[in-house]
């Protein structure tokens, strides 16, 4: 073998990505995911996945429908507790502490993990009032600092300028791909740390898409992020790291410019190539 | 990834776009072996004729690198390929530049016939270069076929081969050197050989290049930069 190391990729892929990672200091562990098997009722939905997922990285699953990505990313904040027949083994951690252990809060956990659907659900008030909510439930009323949250939350989502001078308009009135971020300005406004995304644009027009895309890249600097997509490309295009899942297995996890250009699996190949396995 | 995993797309259309872009690649490829044929034979026969079609058939060699390129392209912009299709695309992209350089080369040994005819008619020792001929004619077989079927194992070995080459141009020149010593009327008829030899040999490298392609293709591995003898083991290295 020759003393340089053998290269993948035409252009040196590794050394961009090692450049991107030494931008945001260590690549830490945010959500370990251990042995995790999902029931609901007796059809078992999730084996044994186990991953971990790094910290302010965007993360993407994709799979063809029913492959278990939406459930497993609703493992992450337990809102499949909110299914009667889900039952859970094994372990997820976030920041080292097990979130499914007795005494866990599940209220707190989801507000350290927020997240946003597929269709836009903004509540029926006022844009201010929907960023608002958050810290109106958490008992705060200051009007100095919930203005303060409002613009910052909006500006973080990449919407205040389009905003700014209707804040107390009915966010129904706005579009769907202007809801669709007021809904991200809703989820950052409380602080999270992590942002699950469940197919965040495909009720979208292309171009709100590119500009949630172009958002999730921002809010990677602050959140860790994971997202559902069914759009393959815009997986290959938002994401860090990248878990192919087929019929409830995690099949294949890696760095997003391996899997588009040269994954290890079949099946990966297959699916992201578009050929039937 | 094998060569029947090509047709394997849920899109018919798609398969038909791939085969249509492999077929012209190979037609190309065809098209240049060819003039590499012609033009040794023009120069060993004098036979003018055959020199000028070898000048003009790079103009088919050309569109044809026009059209896959373009084809290429829409597919790119359309269909956003990944893993084997992408690689699949851009080393054929790539492989047909150095499928062009070929045919330059055989156009500027058919000019040599050319040349050479003028000033020395019926002139038929060329036993030396035919031997070179054979050879990098098989490489650059040897390299397309390695391209038809997709054929890591064939692509290396063929990258193996190049050193044949450079023994056979590096005999072949010193004869002609000697040749040169021997009587200076020989020089300009000399030069003349020596700059086809030298064609021959980049021909043969260019078909190895076309090798390092298929083996980026199929395997995702750059080989371009590292030295031949060390190709084997770094494509075993990678499968393993």
């Amino acid at each position: 073998m020759s003393s340089e190391p053998v290269r993948t990729h035409a252009i040196d892929m590794s050394a961009i990505a090692q450049k991107n990672q030494s931008n945001k200091g260590k690549n830490e562990t945010s959500i370990q995911i251990q042995d995790l098997n999902l029931f609901y009722g007796e059809k078992q939905a999730l084996h044994g996945i186990n991953m971990e997922i790094p910290k302010k990285q965007v993360t993407a699953y994709i799979g063809p429908s029913g492959c278990g990505k939406s459930t497993l990313l609703r493992c992450i904040n337990r809102m499949n507790d909110l299914v009667d027949i889900a039952r859970i083994e094994g372990k997820i951690s976030i920041e080292g502490k097990d979130i499914y252990q007795p005494g866990v809060d599940v209220a707190e956990l989801r507000r350290h993990v927020g997240m946003v659907f597929q269709k836009p659900n903004p509540f029926p008030k006022s844009i201010y009032e929907n960023v608002a909510y958050g810290l109106r439930i958490q008992g705060i009323n200051d009007r100095r600092i919930l203005d303060e949250v409002v613009e910052k939350s909006l500006r973080g989502a990449a919407i205040w300028d389009e905003v700014k001078d209707r804040l107390q308009d009915n966010a129904l009135g706005i579009s769907g791909g202007q809801q669709q971020r007021l809904v991200i300005a809703r989820a950052i406004a409380i602080e999270p740390t992590i942002l699950l995304l469940d197919e965040p644009s495909s009720a979208l027009d292309p171009i709100s898409s590119l500009k949630i895309e172009e958002l999730i890249n921002e809010l990677k600097e602050t959140y860790t992020i994971v997202i559902v997509t069914h759009n393959m490309q815009q997986a290959a295009r938002v994401s860090d790291y990248t878990a192919f899942m087929y019929m409830g297995d995690l099949i294949e996890f890696g760095d997003t410019n391996t899997i588009f250009t040269n994954p290890e699996k079949k099946q990966t190949e297959d699916y992201i190539t578009g050929r039937y396995g | 990834m094998e060569k029947q995993q090509i047709g394997k797309h849920i899109s018919h259309k798609f398969n038909e776009e791939i085969e249509d872009i492999r077929n012209q690649f190979l037609i190309m490829g065809g098209l240049v072996e060819q003039q590499l044929a012609d033009a040794v034979e023009a120069l060993v026969t004098g036979n003018l004729e055959l020199a000028e079609k070898v000048i003009q058939s790079d103009t088919d060699v050309n569109n044809l690198e026009h059209d896959i390129d373009e084809s290429c392209l829409l597919i790119i912009a359309k269909r956003q390929p990944a893993a084997f299709d992408l690689r699949l695309l851009i080393a054929i992209s790539k492989a047909i530049t150095e499928l062009e350089r070929v045919g330059d080369q055989a156009k500027r040994i058919a000019d040599m016939a050319i040349k050479l005819e003028e000033f020395n008619k019926g002139y038929t020792d060329f036993h030396e270069l035919k031997h070179l001929l054979e050879l990098v004619r098989s490489i650059l077989n040897g390299a397309l076929d390695s391209f038809a079927r997709l054929d890591v194992e064939s692509a290396v070995d063929v990258v193996l081969r190049d050193k044949d080459v450079d023994e056979e141009y590096i005999s072949i020149f010193r004869q002609l050197t000697l040749s040169m010593m021997e009587d200076s009327r020989n020089i300009k008829r000399t030069l003349n050989i020596m700059n086809a030899i030298r064609s021959l040999e980049r021909i043969s490298d260019h078909a190895g290049n076309v090798c390092d392609y298929v083996i980026y293709a199929v395997q995702g591995l750059d080989v371009r930069h590292i030295p031949d003898d060390k190709v084997k083991a770094a494509v075993l290295g990678h499968s393993a």
